[in-house]
């Protein structure tokens, strides 16, 4: 049915079974015991149980077939706990690598977000603990299988990120043009993820601000912190839907409607770079006035909130400035010049 | 999910674009910024006889709004004056919802015909966001209530034909209550006068005061001493159609700015263009969802036309900004003067964005709303 932004009704069998299992899988405690690697692998155990890893691949390649409005709603699902596991870059590599093991997740995928340098992929996402990584090496996407370094770089958002060699068990499944395929994929599922983060913790904040007193009265009392709290609610929704968008997009195989001169954009390509500014920038918005509001517990480590706050930041950063999707999106609507 | 427009609306918002660019002159455009008066008579025609205002009050009334916002949207992302266009669309709606059968005998055909105008006379110099401390009085003497005071920001009542007019008609009642709201005639109604109120923008509103205005109880609209309710049809039925779409003029203004200026290639203006496309679409998602929830109800159909409003009209005047240092100094020049950047309407927009966080229920008034309904926040006034 046309114009209809309410789940169907195997959109919402998708979101009640992943957001039951991530909540009750997947409470704070395991966030916080998988630091500072970022990895738990008794969460990604419980994710091959439930058939997770393969859910994006076709069926006839033993997978799951899901769409990637169905893939979003997971990667939301995931990204309102903060599971982690390297859910998002696993499912979009095992759509151009559908290897058994990859399928049934105990072969832990990743993407590599830029090419190969003098035969290394650098801070790779799940790099640190993924078996295999997919990537471009001159104009090859390759599947490398090589053993995984279970450590990483300390970073902002305790990500499993490390440096990858391209060198090991190599398979060629793809080129460019796959790769591009497999980075829009990424940006609009980190996009849903991230607009799942950000309206978990907005809803943190504001459990937090209705209980906290001050002044002998809830702060979510005072204008300003409603305020201040009212301006991420349009913004979070508006991520949610944008991400879903560029799925549905996808999924129904839009061959680009670009035309920004009447705000007509339903190219994909587009609508993920898109999507992957916004909200980025929104759950950062989000999580700094969700900090804001807890006053000084919010930069406790004590205080889940820190959590969300951090990768906010993280998950998106690591490929590169998200405001470069601007130049991108520009570089898609008007090629030559403006 | 489907985010696809129905092949109905597709087919509208086509022939409304079709209208448009062949109906709108420049001077047309010109015409209304030189005078302050959003409108643009022929284009109300041409819907009008096409069946274009009635199909979208009929959306309104049905609480299914997308031609509406097909219409509206179109106008506005257009940039082509339309004021007196969504005013008399969402008048008509109200008369079709609360109006007896005589009043839409009398009221509707030049409503939807395109030919009549329609303004509002609801705010007051001491009542804007407190709307429900409005003083204007009406009282009944006879057949005819004489009303005294004066409202503010009642746009294109010099050129209108209907005044939709709040009143306080039992000024003991409780809150809420005591109001009385009519659809009058304008025209040639003794002690009705009015003067121009001239904005940091191009438009034009108005004062209007009331000394001793005898109307008829045939132009009560709704009950009589209920006229909080009518004014409840009226909020019901403008819900999410209100002008989001600013940035899509902007966007075109800059691209075109950025052509002149040899600024294509420049990496920042490119990302700013690539932001405006990014925020103009989220925006349009925000709005179509306040639209879709009118017609379906459920978790934030409350608040989902303060969110769009919220966002888009900050993010207007955000963009206009940046964009206007971007391309300063050329950028401060105003409409029509030689050299301006993009014609002078970079300056325009900058202008143009300022009353929008303010009219039509202020970022303020939004955000109460979002906190208390959205986030379930205590009620802090």
């Amino acid at each position: 049915m046309a114009f209809d932004l309410a789940l169907d009704q195997s959109q919402e069998a998708v979101a009640d079974v992943f957001g039951r299992f991530f909540d009750q899988e997947c409470p704070p405690t395991v966030v916080r015991e998988a630091e500072p690697l970022g990895f738990s692998s008794a969460l990604w155990a419980k994710c091959c149980e439930l058939g997770a890893p393969g859910i994006g691949v076709a069926e006839a390649d033993g997978g799951g077939g899901a769409s990637m409005v169905d893939l979003g709603i997971v990667a939301g699902a995931a990204g309102r706990v903060l599971a982690p596991v390297p859910f998002v870059d696993h499912v979009v590599a095992s759509r151009v690598w559908p290897d058994p093991g990859v399928v049934e997740g105990t072969v832990v995928a990743a993407l590599a977000l830029r090419p190969a340098v003098d035969g290394v992929w650098r801070i790779v996402p799940a790099g640190a603990v993924a078996d295999v990584v997919v990537g471009l090496d001159d104009d090859d996407l390759v599947a490398v299988r090589s053993a995984a370094p279970g450590i990483g770089p300390r970073n902002h958002a305790d990500m499993p990120i490390a440096d990858r060699p391209t060198a090991g068990d190599r398979v060629v499944v793809g080129d460019r043009t796959t790769f591009e395929r497999c980075l829009v994929e990424w940006k609009l599922l980190q996009a849903a993820q991230l607009a799942g983060l950000a309206a978990r913790a907005l809803e943190i904040v504001t459990e937090y601000v209705k209980d906290r007193t001050q002044f002998g009265k809830p702060v979510g009392g005072f204008q300003a912190v409603q305020h201040g709290l009212a301006d991420c609610v349009g913004p979070v929704e508006g991520s949610r839907l944008l991400a879903a968008k560029a799925a549905w997009a996808l999924d129904e195989g839009l061959q680009g409607a670009l035309d920004a001169a009447h705000n007509d954009v339903d190219d994909p390509i587009a609508l993920a770079a898109m999507a992957f500014a916004f909200a980025a920038e929104t759950a950062a918005f989000t999580t700094k006035k969700a900090v804001q509001y807890h006053g000084s517990y919010g930069v406790s480590r004590e205080y889940d909130i820190q959590l969300y706050f951090r990768r906010a930041r993280g998950w998106p950063l690591v490929l590169g400035d998200p405001a470069h999707q601007h130049r991108e999106l520009a570089d898609l609507l008007w090629p030559a010049g403006a | 999910m489907d985010f696809s427009l129905p092949p109905e609306a597709v087919a509208l918002r086509d022939e409304v674009r079709a209208v448009i660019a062949e109906v709108v002159t420049p001077e047309m455009v010109h015409e209304a910024h030189a005078t302050g008066t959003d409108s643009c008579p022929a284009l109300a025609r041409e819907f009008g006889r096409r069946g274009i205002i009635e199909r979208a009050v009929d959306s309104l009334v049905d609480g299914d709004a997308v031609d509406c916002w097909v219409l509206l949207y179109e106008m506005h992302a257009a940039g082509i004056p339309q004021d007196s266009i969504s005013q008399g669309t969402v008048t008509a709606a109200i008369v079709r919802r609360a109006g007896t059968p005589e009043q839409q005998a009398l009221m509707l055909p030049g409503l939807l015909s395109g030919e009549a105008i329609a303004c509002f006379g609801l705010t007051e110099p001491d009542a804007g966001s407190d709307l429900a401390s409005i003083k204007t009085r009406a009282e009944l003497y006879g057949d005819a209530w004489v009303v005294n005071g004066t409202k503010m920001w009642t746009t294109m009542a010099h050129v209108a034909d209907w005044v939709l007019l709040l009143t306080r008609s039992d000024p003991s009642a409780a809150r809420y209550e005591g109001y009385t709201m009519f659809l009058f005639p304008a025209k040639g109604t003794p002690g009705f006068s009015f003067d121009p109120i001239w904005t940091v923008s191009t438009e034009r509103s108005n004062a209007t005061y009331y000394d001793d205005v005898r109307i008829g109880r045939e132009y009560v609209l709704g009950e009589e001493h209920q006229g909080w309710r009518t004014l409840g049809v009226m909020l019901g039925v403008e819900r999410g159609v209100g002008n989001t779409a600013f940035g899509v003029p902007l966007l075109r203004r800059a691209v075109e700015w950025a052509n002149a200026a040899g600024r294509a290639d420049d990496p920042e203006v490119r990302a700013l263009l690539g932001r405006i496309a990014t925020e103009n679409e989220v925006t349009k998602l925000l709005t179509q969802r306040a639209i879709w929830l009118s017609r379906t109800g459920g978790p934030g159909a409350a608040t989902a036309g303060s969110e769009a409003k919220v966002f888009s009209t900050d993010r207007y005047q955000h963009l206009a900004a940046t964009l206007q240092a971007l391309a300063a100094p050329e950028s401060l020049l105003a409409l029509d003067e030689p050299g301006a950047a993009a014609g002078g309407w970079i300056d325009y927009d900058v202008r143009h964005s300022v009353p929008q966080t303010i009219q039509g229920g202020t970022s303020e008034i939004n955000r109460n709303n979002i906190a208390e309904r959205a986030l379930g926040l205590p009620r802090a006034r």
